[in-house]
């Protein structure tokens, strides 16, 4: 770490942990409209940009890729006046890495890269820097995203959300693949981050410095992207149908629009309704606000 | 309590020193009067008991006059003295009753509202207790000032259905037992400094503690008295006994007991006592290591360490016996002190004290196991308790572990929804599911970041018009998600309304709620009490109705299809209580003329 009084860190410095989908079946894909070096010739003005904004702005970068995640920069570890793209080399060692742990020759299907685990990553960088000392820069997470969201890490990131919600880490989403994330609008809903779907790629530096180069303290004072709103409402697991009152298994929290004898999530059996009165009271209502 | 009067024979005192005017107390229900013996004495009273605030009277014992002290309202009061404490608690009940008929009819008077549901008898902690409960809840106290305080239900009617809240107050306060008094030495002897004689006083109390504290007294005065001597010479020998003690007179001691085989009970070290704490200690946790830890106190020195009386203390083994070290007593009382009142059982007779005080030993005794189990017990407790976390096989739990089948549920659960949001189908998911090889992939990014590491970035990142695009599309949609709010589900349609109306909204809910809670409750109507009582709850009832639909009014347009949707369901639950309400009163007015009718 550089070797700065940390007194001088005001409200408006910075920890910003950039999470960059390097997801090769990802970047493949949009290769004809927005290839990966595109991305990355606007990502890292984007990085040295916060870097300029303020001496005291701390960056890090990590690479989500496809079978693992790992920190690929901290500018704090950073020779003085290194540039973002220094991370270059660490990303192309990352690539490597992680196609070393495929096991499989090519993909089927829906492919989608390690949110979760990156999202960890950050978050624990964050408590680490919390539990530094009273005096630390203002983390915040910002996700560049475009791989679909993978059903399988469901609980997994879900708890993340909450843990940055709870340590008031605002996440913030960028999605530049071609399909919503509900995962990470999720994320900046519940955390009070911004999620944006830019509607033009190769303009993507010029989003990133509107939106998310701001510092938290000046957020307060500006109008960013707001949400049209999410919907929560869940559906049940049997039918997928979008219910507004069901019955949830008190074991695992699963949803169904009727009453089971047995949850089919977590094979909990259920006691038997045994009035009209008693069933009623077991209809829990399921809150759509959280 | 009787309802008549009361005479009693007493003394009428300017102070609790003044001799008094004797004479004669009369009591009838509303006022009292003293007749001094003395016809020519100015001490006569004539005082209504609506003045008398409250009474204090002084506690039975051997040497305290029976006195009544009634103070009234505007500060002054008068002093009783009478024969007998018997004559006293006779007049202080009768007092007792008359000064809460007498307030309660005061404010009876004060009070419109004819509650047949008579006002309990509210205790001052009690009045503080739903005053504080009040303050602390600001949504109670408006629901008090608007239907307590504006007639509709009486204060009692209102708690009635709160008593729970209250319980709750209370049970936080419990009643206090006292305990025993913490100082050791009340037993002091007093010499009147001119006879040889020393006076020891006991009263109940000090008897009680002696008991619990020495159990072989109690046990010898339950084998001597009355068989064996009286309760005054059991007491006379004690006495002595402790004298010996507080001379500290070894040899005196053990001469005199030689003597007496009685008073060498009180003399001698209390076996009782001894084995008590022999058992205690057994109990002790198994693994603290009581001797490891001797050196740190004084308790292997006689007396605590503190040299009281040098000369005596050398240890003469025939004297031992009659030795008691001031640190055994301190423990001893101390214990005891800790311990509390075990026994419920009223003082005066010393007989039953010791007797129950003998009885909650004994029954601590049979609690416990026998001697070998004891062992056992301790062995087992020091296995559990010396045991070592990381050498033990991990321990079955008794909770099954989360067995989630498929986590991908979840995520289905909710992401339709989601993106439906966002105008997103998951037809657009589907189109981007293809084949491709893991190398080629690979192979591609790796490219991609070699040729921008030997390109370098752009000089513009970003062509003018680009951004300008950018910006103008960022601006608009951000401008135009102020319009959007309005049509987002779930914002509640209570935080748009303008704030008076939604509070305005929120207390009629609450107040419908609870004039209908006690409306419902108030059938079948039994007395005219709950007559009255409903029909004044369907006329405040009633006065909501007409606010409601003002506020459905006031409203904007926008809101007021909104509002007449949260407002519906009250309206209706209204309708439902007038309509038993009306059905209720034609019955009754049906059967009331059904009798004339048939008469005329
Ligand atoms: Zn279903
Ligand atoms: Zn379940």
């Amino acid at each position: 770490m550089t070797t700065v009084p940390s007194k001088l860190y005001a409200d408006d410095v910075s920890l910003l942990m950039v999470l960059i989908d390097t997801n090769p079946f990802f970047w493949s894909t949009v290769k004809n409209t927005f290839t990966f070096s595109n991305f990355l010739s606007h990502v890292l003005p984007f990085l040295n940009s916060i870097l300029l904004l303020n001496q005291l702005n701390q960056v890090v970068v990590i690479a989500t890729g496809y079978n693992s995640c790992d920190y690929i920069y901290d500018s704090s570890l950073a020779a003085p006046n290194q540039r973002a793209e220094s991370l270059l080399g660490k990303l192309e060692e990352f690539v490597t890495r992680d196609e070393e742990l495929s096991q499989q020759n090519s993909i089927e299907g829906v492919w989608s890269s390690l949110l979760s685990g990156s999202l960890s990553m950050a978050l624990c960088y964050i408590q680490k820097v919390f539990r530094s000392g009273p005096l630390h820069p203002q983390p915040r997470i910002l996700c560049l995203h475009g791989s679909p969201d993978g059903p399988g890490q469901y609980v997994a990131i879900m708890n993340s959300i909450f843990s940055a919600q709870r340590s008031t880490v605002p996440i913030d989403s960028c999605v530049i693949g071609s399909q919503h994330s509900a995962f990470l609008q999720q994320a900046s809903y519940i955390t009070g981050g911004v999620y944006l779907k830019p509607q033009q790629l190769e303009g993507l530096f010029q989003y990133l410095s509107t939106v998310f180069a701001a510092d938290l303290h000046c957020r307060s004072f500006l109008q960013l992207p707001k949400p049209v709103g999410v919907d929560f409402r869940a559906s049940c697991f049997c039918h997928k149908n979008t219910i507004d009152m069901g019955y949830i298994c008190s074991v695992c929290l699963s949803i169904f629009c009727k009453h089971h004898k047995k949850c089919s999530t977590c094979g909990s059996v259920f006691g038997q309704a045994q009035t009209n009165v008693a069933s009623a009271s077991d209809r829990k209502r399921k809150t759509t606000e959280t | 309590m009787t309802d008549g009067q009361v005479i009693k024979r007493a003394r009428y005192k300017s102070s609790v020193k003044d001799f008094g005017v004797p004479g004669v107390l009369k009591m009838t229900r509303e006022r009292f009067f003293f007749m001094p013996n003395d016809p020519k004495s100015s001490a006569r009273l004539n005082v209504e008991f609506r003045l008398v605030k409250g009474h204090k009277f002084t506690k039975e014992g051997s040497n305290k006059q029976a006195l009544l002290n009634l103070t009234v309202d505007q500060g002054g009061n008068y002093i009783f003295e009478f024969d007998t404490f018997s004559d006293r608690d006779a007049c202080r009940e009768y007092v007792a009753t008359a000064i809460a008929v007498s307030g309660e009819a005061g404010r009876a008077g004060s009070e419109r509202s004819a509650a047949p549901l008579q006002d309990e008898q509210l205790s001052h902690a009690e009045m503080e207790r739903r005053i504080r409960l009040l303050q602390e809840d600001s949504e109670l106290q408006k629901l008090h000032k608007q239907l307590v305080i504006g007639g509709v239900l009486s204060e009692a009617e209102f708690w009635a259905t709160r008593k729970k809240l209250l319980d709750e107050n209370a049970s936080r306060k419990s009643k206090q037992q006292v305990g025993l008094r913490n100082d050791m030495f009340h037993v002091k002897p007093s010499s009147d400094g001119q006879s040889n004689k020393v006076t020891f006083n006991l009263t109940p109390e000090i008897i009680h503690q002696i008991f619990a504290e020495k159990p072989a007294v109690r046990q010898a005065f339950l084998n001597f008295v009355p068989s064996k001597m009286t309760e005054k010479e059991f007491w006379t020998k004690y006495s002595r006994a402790e004298y010996l003690h507080s001379t500290k007179n070894v040899v005196v001691a053990a001469a005199e007991a030689a003597e007496d085989d009685e008073l060498a009970v009180f003399l001698k070290q209390d076996d009782m006592a001894a084995s008590e704490a022999r058992r205690k200690i057994r109990r002790v946790d198994p693994t603290l290591d009581m001797e490891a830890d001797e050196g740190d106190d004084y308790t292997h020195l006689p007396d605590h360490g503190l040299s009281c009386d040098g000369s005596k203390d050398v240890t003469d083994s025939p004297y031992e016996l009659y030795r008691r070290s001031l640190l055994q007593e301190l423990n001893r009382h101390a214990a005891v002190v800790l311990e509390g009142r075990a026994i419920d059982v009223e003082l005066g007779d010393t007989r039953s004290v010791a007797e129950a005080l003998a009885r909650s030993k004994q029954d601590d005794l049979t609690d416990e196991v026998s001697d070998g189990n004891i062992n056992q017990e301790r062995l087992d407790r020091i296995s559990r308790m010396a045991e070592i976390d990381d050498l033990q096989a991990p321990r079955d739990l008794a909770v099954a572990p989360l067995c989630i089948k498929d986590p991908r549920d979840y995520f289905d659960s909710q992401q339709a929804n989601a993106i439906k949001s966002l105008g997103d189908t998951l037809a657009g998911a589907k189109q981007m599911k293809c084949s491709l090889s893991t190398a080629e992939a690979y192979g591609s990014l790796r490219d991609y970041i070699s040729e921008i590491k030997t390109s370098g970035l752009n000089d513009s990142i970003v062509k003018p018009e680009v951004a300008l695009k950018v910006l103008n599309g960022l601006t608009q949609s951000i401008s135009s998600t102020k319009y959007h709010l309005g049509k987002n589900p779930h914002e509640s349609v209570l935080d748009r309304l303008p704030y008076v109306a939604k509070q305005e909204l929120l207390h009629h809910w609450m107040s419908i709620q609870e004039l209908l809670k006690h409306f419902w409750s108030s059938y079948p109507i039994t007395t005219t009490h709950l007559f009255t009582k409903v029909s004044r709850l369907k006329d405040a009832m009633s006065q909501i109705y007409p606010k409601l639909q003002e506020i459905k009014e006031s409203v904007q347009s926008d809101f007021r299809h909104q509002v007449s949707l949260l407002v519906q369901p009250m309206l209706q639950a209204l309708d439902a209580a007038f309509a038993h309400y009306d059905a209720d009163i034609q019955k009754r007015s049906a059967k009331s003329g059904e009798r004339p009718n048939g008469f005329v």
